[in-house]
């Protein structure tokens, strides 16, 4: 089997944008394997429009912003693997993948940029009572077998929480014949889109009841309906408040988790805020010359922001395998959080290895009114921003002159927080 | 007329149907569902209990410590995943010491080997997760784990193997004597057979009283469940239970021979013998309860939550014999059924033999292997493998890395897999952290392909539980 | 005069605008953070549109469906017309992006196309 520099797990928009970047920085032995039989990951089922503003100034659908990566990759001349799935990566960064074609195999590349993606939260995981009959999807499921396969996995449809996924899908279910008849959210607030409220539940009339869960499944071979209560400020139902609803579907949108399995097998370092790994300014993890990037690392609403940090992870990729693999001992400063900041990427910065700016993204754990974004070097304040609205289903990002972190060489840390505006 | 119609192809009616097939004679067994392993047996605790449990005396111990000592050779004669792992059952008040005591002496008594009693010191070395609490448990090194679905897999497909017919989707309706035998009447219409075993689970009861005026009663007895993601393995090492309460064993943290951990069961009756609904309150008892005797608990790694129900006779013993001429009874099979499964099909098919005189099948073969799992292989063998069979290089079930060869060998087994929780049972193909988000459109497809039907017709488990309802666009 | 609030639906900002109507003309545009809201808004509460995405079947190809959309945006009013419009279509692979899979989609002036490859099988 042939060698490579840099081998990218992951064919999707992570992927595609990390290998496309390393090549444009003058890398040329790269390899991408996917999983799946076609590259593009996730977007080639989300059919829906709203992609590319960002990268492209035009708005595309996901098959049509993989497209264009897919394309530039082609063009490139980056190989890649299909139907190709990694079981293995070790600390050194052996790589153990397997396919039909080469069997099982080994690469043993200078650099790895992960670019696995993310899974959704199944119903166990979200411990709701009731049977367990045929019926109850992953909205992302469901999006595969309306989008890609044709076939509808339901007709009279509840929907639990509004991540934008669930609203895409509220829509897509709609337009192909189904009746979808609430979407429910737990929290008080959506963990979707605000445009997706608008464009998915309320073109359609489908009601979006917000604090309210399942709290019972019925059916014993397909589901026949589902019992919806209201919840208090814990998230625990209030007796009285249920409500029947007869339903052959439910459909679950109720969080991603990054897809971490292979970087932990390898002892990369892992955010128990995230679950994605914990990365300095370069996207590189706690393994030298393992980079990462887009929903692995964190779960991002926008896949063009997705491309723009791969791009970064593959640039830093091609240097880190240009400079020889080794890295000088530069000062490391933490990036901590405080008052309702749950986390940033990345979680620790080195003033002297990045470039002009640093891109600093994270997550509130609340809805903010009327706050400021403000970030410290030691006790200077070296960035603030006023922002009407912060919520939970919004990523923040922020860009740091690095100049500006380098006039304090006494600060010990970074700090990223929420005050009054 | 066959010799012989089995009723009910859990773990029990298999290991008969298995224990048959070593003679000459025409076994059928009839079973309501789609498949094998489709009722109590595919939802309870996946442990083979030591047997230190059973009063002494009594049929369930006297089977519990045969079938657990039965099982260690049949685990390697069936290529099933078996594992002595130990159990402790784990006292955590003082006051309880002489229960303790009673239940070793119990075990003593009913022959359970290696017993002794454990002190904190010494048990907090073997489980470091061990709750503050416990001050003493008790130790049984016979202990085990095991699959059910590939015991009862292994053990139908071994009888297969051997002559013995299986009929699914067939719901026995009635029982008539008959000249020589018994009418059963189905839902996929008659048989004749010169004998009938009742092995029908929680519905035992029902066809009992068909048959014999000495009415018999079977209460599901609901048990609710958490399983824990491969992240959480190695939390415990042995089962642990609480030293038993009122209602059975209580609530126990094993691992399983997959390398989760399986947090339960509870113990609640209830009247519905097909309700494995979960409820709130059963999931708040198990959590509440999993914390007295294992700490730190990471319940958050659940990825699943399940019921089952255990087949309660209100006498509490198993019931096994010869009620009406030709019509025996394998009723009662609640805990430890599954640990006793090999004995009870000695027991059961040693009483047909007995009624039948039948004569030993020269070409039994008492072995069968398992599904092929690649990843048992070493690097050249697997290699050699995708070679040969490229579909052992294609990955369909992520999170638990099953391949597409795995999956078309479990479809076309005898039994085979019919549906997408039949691949699951046999493959493990969602069984994991994802629960086949990623791979049950992948498995659709293969079941549609390799058994030659629509992939609209894939069900999730038999008639009714179909998954996807139509096509885009097709009512608009 | 009348005032209407709505969420512009333009990016992912999701700004509320809120609309000044008299005598069914706009007379005022606020809370918007770009020149998209304003024309979105101005739009929305005259002549609301959207794109439509959808699928369609195809023969012969490495995949059973291929995805498509409105080449611009179209009546709200009119989407599930457009729906309809799709159910009977079927194109034959390969499928290249861009490709016109109906022209003047249900009276449109607006044309459906193809947003994904579909190579033949």
């Amino acid at each position: 089997m042939k060698e490579y520099d840099l081998v990218v797990i992951g064919g999707g928009p992570a992927g595609l944008a990390a290998a496309a970047a390393a090549h444009e920085a003058g890398l040329r032995d790269i390899l991408i394997l996917e999983r799946d039989n076609e590259l593009g990951g996730i977007l080639n089922q989300c059919i829906h429009n709203g992609f590319g503003l960002h990268t492209f100034k035009e708005e595309l659908t996901g098959p049509e912003y993989a497209g264009r990566y897919i394309e530039k990759v082609e063009q490139l001349g980056i190989p890649y693997k299909l139907n190709t799935m990694v079981l293995d990566l070790a600390a050194d960064k052996t790589v153990t993948a397997m396919n039909r074609q080469d069997g099982l195999f080994q690469l043993h590349p200078k650099a790895v940029v992960l670019a696995m993606g993310c899974r959704e939260r199944p119903r166990g995981a979200l411990n709701i009572p009731g049977c367990r009959p045929a019926g109850i999807f992953t909205a992302g499921t469901a999006q595969r077998l309306v989008n890609m396969e044709g076939y509808l996995p339901g007709r009279k449809v509840v929907i639990l929480g509004s991540g934008d996924i669930g609203l895409i899908m509220a829509r897509r279910m709609t337009l192909e014949g189904a009746k979808v008849q609430v979407v429910a959210e737990l929290m008080p607030y959506s963990g979707g889109l605000k445009r997706n409220i608008v464009q998915c539940l309320d073109d359609y009339g489908i009601p979006l009841k917000l604090s309210h869960t399942v709290i019972d499944i019925q059916g014993k071979k397909r589901v026949e309906g589902i019992t919806l209560a209201a919840v208090d400020d814990k998230g625990r139902p209030i007796p009285g408040t249920e409500e029947q609803y007869d339903c052959d579907t439910l459909l679950l949108s109720c969080g991603l988790i990054p897809e971490n399995e292979l970087s932990r097998a390898a002892g990369v370092e892992l955010s128990p805020v995230t679950s994605g790994p914990t990365v300095n300014e370069s996207l590189e993890t706690s393994i030298p010359g393992v980079f990462a990037a887009g929903n692995v690392l964190h779960v991002h609403d926008l896949v063009d922001y997705v491309s723009e940090e791969a791009g970064a992870a593959g640039r830093h990729a091609a240097q880190y395998i240009a400079a020889g693999c080794t890295e000088a001992a530069w000062r490391t400063l933490p990036v901590s959080c405080q008052n309702g900041v749950r986390y940033t990427v990345p979680s620790a910065i080195r003033p002297d290895a990045a470039g002009e700016t640093i891109t600093l993204r994270f997550r509130v754990g609340n809805v903010y009114k009327n706050k400021k974004i403000a970030v410290y070097a030691g006790d200077a304040c070296i960035f603030s921003r006023k922002r009407p609205v912060l919520a939970p289903g919004e990523m923040e990002t922020v860009q740091l002159k690095t100049a500006l972190l380098k006039e304090h060489p006494e600060a010990a840390g970074i700090t990223v927080t929420l005050e009054e505006a | 007329m066959v010799d012989i119609v089995i009723i009910g192809a859990g773990v029990s009616g298999c290991a008969i149907a298995r224990e048959l097939s070593r003679y000459r004679a025409k076994v059928l067994v009839l079973e309501r569902d789609e498949d094998v392993c489709c009722g109590t047996t595919k939802a309870n605790s996946a442990i083979v209990h030591a047997g230190y449990d059973a009063a002494h005396g009594s049929l369930m111990a006297r089977l519990n410590v045969e079938g657990s000592r039965l099982m260690p050779a049949l685990a390697k004669e069936l290529d099933f995943s078996y594992e002595q792992n130990g159990s402790l059952v784990v006292m955590l008040d003082e006051a309880d010491r002489p229960t303790l005591n009673a239940l070793y002496q119990n075990g003593v008594a009913n022959g359970v080997e290696g017993l002794r009693i454990v002190e904190r010191d010494e048990l907090v070395k073997m489980e470091p997760n061990i709750s503050d609490e416990a001050i003493a448990a008790l130790y049984a090194p016979t202990g085990a784990i095991v699959c059910p679905f590939g015991l009862t897999y292994a053990l139908a497909e071994n009888a297969a193997k051997n002559g013995v017919e299986f009929r699914f989707d067939t719901e026995v309706t009635g029982l008539s004597p008959i000249e020589g035998g018994w009418r059963v009447a189905t839902s996929a219409g008659d048989f004749e057979a010169r004998v009938v075993v009742n092995a029908a689970g929680v519905f035992a009861d029902a066809l009992h009283n068909m048959v014999s005026e000495d009415k018999m009663t079977i209460i599901p007895r609901r048990g609710d469940y958490f399983l824990l993601d491969h992240s959480a393995a190695g939390h415990v090492h042995s089962t642990i239970f609480q030293l038993p309460g009122k209602y059975g064993k209580g609530v126990l943290v094993a691992p399983t021979v997959h390398g989760n951990i399986l947090v339960g069961p509870t113990a609640i009756d209830i009247e519905d013998k097909e309700s494995t609904a979960t409820t709130q309150s059963g999931l708040d008892e198990v959590r509440t309860k999993s914390s007295l005797a294992v700490k730190n608990l990471p319940l958050r790694q659940t990825i699943t939550s399940f019921c089952g129900l255990r087949a309660h006779e209100v006498r509490h013993e198993f019931f096994i014999g010869e009620v009406k001429p030709g019509f025996v009874d394998c009723a009662g099979i609640e805990s430890p059924g599954l640990s006793s499964a090999p004995a009870i099909g000695k027991m059961a098919a040693g009483i047909v033999q007995g009624i039948l005189n039948l004569a030993e099948d020269p070409a039994f073969d008492p072995t069968r292997k398992g599904i092929l799992d690649p990843k048992t292989l070493d690097p050249e063998a697997h290699a050699a493998l995708i070679k040969q069979n490229p579909a052992y290089g294609t990955v369909i079930c992520r999170c638990e890395t099953v391949t597409e060869g795995e999956i078309i060998d479990a479809i076309h087994r005898v039994p085979g897999a019919r549906s997408v929780d039949g691949v699951k049972r046999r493959t493990r193909a969602g069984m994991g952290r994802c629960q086949g988000g990623f791979c049950s459109p992948r498995v659709m497809e293969i079941l549609a392909r390799e058994l030659g039907i629509d992939q609209s017709e894939v069900t999730k488990a038999g008639a009714g539980s179909g998954l996807i309802v139509g096509v885009n666009k097709d009512s608009i | 005069m009348e005032k209407i609030d709505l969420i512009c639906i333009g990016c992912p900002l999701g700004c509320p605008v809120s609309v000044t109507m008299e005598n069914g003309e706009v007379r005022e545009v606020t809370g918007n953070t770009c020149k998209r809201g304003d024309a979105y808004a101005r739009k929305e509460v005259t002549d609301p549109t959207r794109i439509v995405t959808s699928t369609v079947r195809v023969k012969g190809g490495r995949l059973a469906m291929v995805s498509v959309k409105t080449a611009s945006d179209i009546p709200k009013g009119r989407i599930f017309d457009c729906v309809k419009a799709l159910q009977a279509v079927e194109l034959a692979a390969p499928v290249k992006i861009g490709q016109v899979v109906l022209p003047n989609v249900a009276g449109t002036g607006v044309a459906v196309v193809a947003t994904k490859n579909v190579p033949a099988k």
